[in-house]
């Protein structure tokens, strides 16, 4: 066994030479990782780009279809827990242990009302047959401002299968968040954490903030996309 | 090779610390993962390599006699899947990269050493699920699965091949996001950015590759299982979607995927050059940023891929300039090995002659890389036999050549054991001989125009001597490759204990022990020098290396 250097932080890993150099490796690794994932959400938004200059007229019709309300309020929603979050990491530096344990499970109330509204938004587009697929119908549905002009459901289609496909994504990634910030609680109330040490913490505050910065971009490109009333 | 030390066979390391399955399984030391991926890639080396037979043996003879057109199919498409996913990919950086790194930079390991394991993980995951596809009817989309073949058209495994070629690539990024972190946060005191060997550099380039390139794929093959699962229409263009958005897509992956095998290729020449000419890598910096340049341009050449599939003159005209473009850093770095043999103190041992050979396959592979950058060019040779003989030149004449000098490089460090010096010569001229009588006539088939995934070529029957030629070269290769097996597996038993620096190598792996500890050194290691200092690590030595037969 190689010299151990003398600590008293149960959390240095023997691998490390001090606790500056494990924090360090392990935000580093998360921005790298979301680097990775910018990359993966970014075909996606390749793909979208594209259509949607193909097919703009389509698009808005079928993004005018989405419930505007449903998907700006999951905006509120997760600005919110991104906030939550950030106070947690700022209860567990200045010793407010109370406070942490609640502002990690208000995140987690948070996360938790996103899906369930993502819930509501997916059934609806179920009972309306936007849903891609066999039975998916989208005809005589009219293009934003230009009257009289109906959208193409093969295009349309195109919108849905990448809406559902994105926000799936999004919504997968909700989910992993959540379990995340369980074994987050879960290590705070055993008193894991401390002011000098709280590394998961911060680096799981990074995901979250990713994930939610993903929905600020998925909100406009998908909702809003010729939207006047 | 030098000759062996007293043995010492009672010294603690790596390998003997801990016994059992358990202990292997269970492991987070990167050396004993790195051995773990040694077992698992090899084991897809020879599926692969079971494929490539078929596939030769079916063209020995111009009519489609062995195999018909279906199973041919799926022969090139699982030999082009398994070598490039399973085997190319991880080859160097999931084994040489993973034992050498923490080893060479000074650290006792990976910056995330259970990551590490979860990555094998992945692969291994991946690779079973990659064997069911191939027991239960296999895929013949070939390995691009382009579509709409592969999501309307064909009735195979598509989906299967697909999911086990996203979970491995999950292993890929893992790995990539390791050595990034660890070569930043990880460097013993003293191991400064150009004193890092350039090996290290070489693994940096490609894990950017790795973590920017790989979650591209990965969504692509979501988004065609999507399609063939839930008959969408984003790339069918029946239902409004794009076939070419798929290829860019693939290709924006899969073209950067041939420098996330060649660079690793490129570091391990470097290694072996500089120590067995006795000589400090000429223009280190030059080669250290041309790795980075490589990383950097090969994002920006997809769509020489395309060049016929119809994108607009104009793009297939700048991804032709910068096809030409990445040329350069490969070339800077060709330059500089070539400038460090001159007047070097050269000792023609194995890995050197597999460093040799690479030297000449890739300068092939790669000037024939230009032919096809030229739009002209590319659209008389396009899906002939003279692309395949192209990437070969670059996949196997380089990054599997580089592998192999390695993997001999090292041995004595990995194992604790000499390999045998004749008998690694041998191969090293077998397997020189074998891949140029295989795919060297290749070039002029396709340039005579003999298309690629076709088993049939009874119209053209001119065509048969070279294949013969290329079918007996693959039946000499394949001996070129056995027998490194043999005589490496021969040598952990009875081969002479290695002593700690048999090359009288410079770099930190050379400084400790055969093998390893578990964590590498005693105490953390201080880095005086700059990497290479061969002048100065014979000038303090009375003896240089033996060459013994």
């Amino acid at each position: 066994m190689a010299a151990h250097h003398h600590h008293h932080n149960p959390a240095l890993l023997h691998h490390f030479a001090t606790e500056q150099q494990q924090r360090d490796s392990a935000s580093f690794g998360m921005w790298i990782f979301l680097a990775t994932e910018v990359m993966f959400f970014g075909g996606l938004f390749c793909a979208y780009l594209i259509y949607r200059h193909w097919y703009f007229g389509d698009f808005a019709a079928a993004s005018t279809s989405i419930n505007a309300k449903l998907g700006g309020a999951n905006t509120a929603v997760l600005i919110c827990s991104s906030l939550t979050v950030v106070l947690a990491i700022w209860a567990a530096q200045t010793l407010r242990r109370s406070l942490m344990l609640l502002m990690l499970v208000l995140t987690m109330l948070f996360g938790a009302a996103f899906l369930g509204i993502k819930g509501i938004e997916y059934a609806d587009k179920f009972h309306e047959h936007h849903v891609p697929g066999a039975s998916f119908n989208f005809d005589h549905e009219e293009i934003p401002n230009h009257p009289g002009q109906y959208a193409e459901p093969r295009h349309a289609e195109i919108f849905f299968a990448l809406y559902f496909i994105m926000t799936g994504l999004h919504a997968l990634h909700m989910i992993i968040g959540l379990g995340i910030f369980s074994w987050l609680f879960w290590a705070a109330w055993k008193g894991r954490f401390t002011p000098e040490y709280h590394t998961p913490l911060e680096i799981g505050g990074l995901y979250w903030h990713f994930v939610d910065i993903v929905w600020i971009y998925l909100f406009p490109l998908l909702y809003l996309i010729d939207r006047h009333k | 090779m030098a000759t062996p030390i007293s043995p010492n066979v009672e010294r603690e390391n790596y390998l003997n610390k801990h016994y059992g399955v358990g202990s292997w399984l269970l492991t987070t030391d990167h050396k004993r993962i790195a051995l773990l991926y040694l077992l698992s890639i090899t084991f897809f080396f020879f599926i692969g390599g079971f494929f490539a037979l078929l596939i030769r043996l079916e063209l020995l003879t111009p009519a489609s006699d062995l195999v018909q057109a279906d199973t041919y199919n799926k022969l090139f498409t699982q030999h082009g899947q398994v070598m490039v996913f399973f085997f190319l990919i991880p080859s160097i950086p999931a084994v040489l990269g993973n034992f050498l790194i923490p080893l060479m930079v000074g650290a006792k390991d990976l910056a995330f050493p259970k990551i590490n394991l979860l990555s094998w993980y992945l692969y291994i995951i991946g690779g079973v699920m990659m064997i069911h596809c191939m027991l239960t009817g296999g895929v013949d989309s070939g390995w691009t699965f382009y579509v709409p073949l592969s999501t309307s058209f064909l009735n195979t495994k598509v989906v299967e091949a697909g999911l086990a070629i996203f979970v491995t690539g999950f292993s890929s990024i893992l790995t990539g996001l390791n050595f990034i972190v660890t070569i930043h946060r990880m460097r013993a005191p003293g191991m400064t950015w150009m004193r890092l060997p350039l090996f290290v550099w070489a693994h940096y380039a490609t894990s950017i590759i790795q973590i920017l390139g790989t979650p591209v794929i990965a969504i692509t093959l979501v988004l065609v299982v999507a399609e063939r699962s839930l008959h969408l229409g984003i790339f069918d263009p029946k239902l409004g979607g794009d076939p070419l958005l798929f290829q860019h897509l693939f290709w924006f992956y899969s073209h950067p995927a041939v420098y996330i095998m060649i660079l690793p290729s490129m570091g391990v020449v470097t290694e072996i050059i500089a120590c067995f000419s006795r000589k400090r890598i000429f223009g280190y910096s030059f080669v250290a940023m041309s790795s980075i340049a490589i990383a950097v341009f090969g994002f920006l050449v997809w769509a020489h891929h395309m060049f016929v599939a119809g994108i607009s003159v104009y793009a297939a005209l700048i991804f032709s300039l910068l096809s030409y473009a990445v040329a350069v850093p490969s070339a800077v770095k060709v330059f500089n090995w070539t400038a460090t043999l001159y007047k070097g103190s050269i000792h023609y041992d194995a890995p050197m002659l597999y460093a040799f050979g690479f030297l000449g396959l890739f300068t092939i592979g790669g000037l024939t890389g230009l032919f096809l950058s030229a739009l002209g060019v590319d659209m008389h040779v396009h899906d002939t036999y003279f692309v395949i003989a192209h990437f070969h030149y670059i996949m196997v004449g380089g990054a599997l050549m580089g592998y192999l000098g390695g993997m001999h490089f090292w041995w004595p460090k990995i194992s604790g054991k000499l390999y045998p010096e004749g008998w690694a010569r041998l191969a090293a001229l077998i397997v020189f001989i074998g891949f140029n009588l295989t795919f060297f006539p290749q070039f002029i088939l396709g340039y005579l125009g003999m298309p690629r995934r076709y088993p049939d070529y009874s119209h053209m029957p001119e065509f048969q001597i070279l294949n013969v030629f290329s079918t007996a070269g693959a039946t000499v290769l394949g001996v070129g490759y056995l027998l490194p097996m043999i005589y490496f597996l021969w040598s952990m038993r009875y081969g002479s204990p290695a002593p700690d620096n048999p090359w009288n190598a410079a770099g930190l792996e050379w400084q400790t022990q055969s093998p390893p500890t578990t964590f590498n050194f005693d105490e953390e290691p201080v880095v005086t020098w700059e990497a290479y200092n061969y002048d100065e690590i014979d000038k303090g030595q009375k003896e240089v290396p033996q060459v013994v037969g």
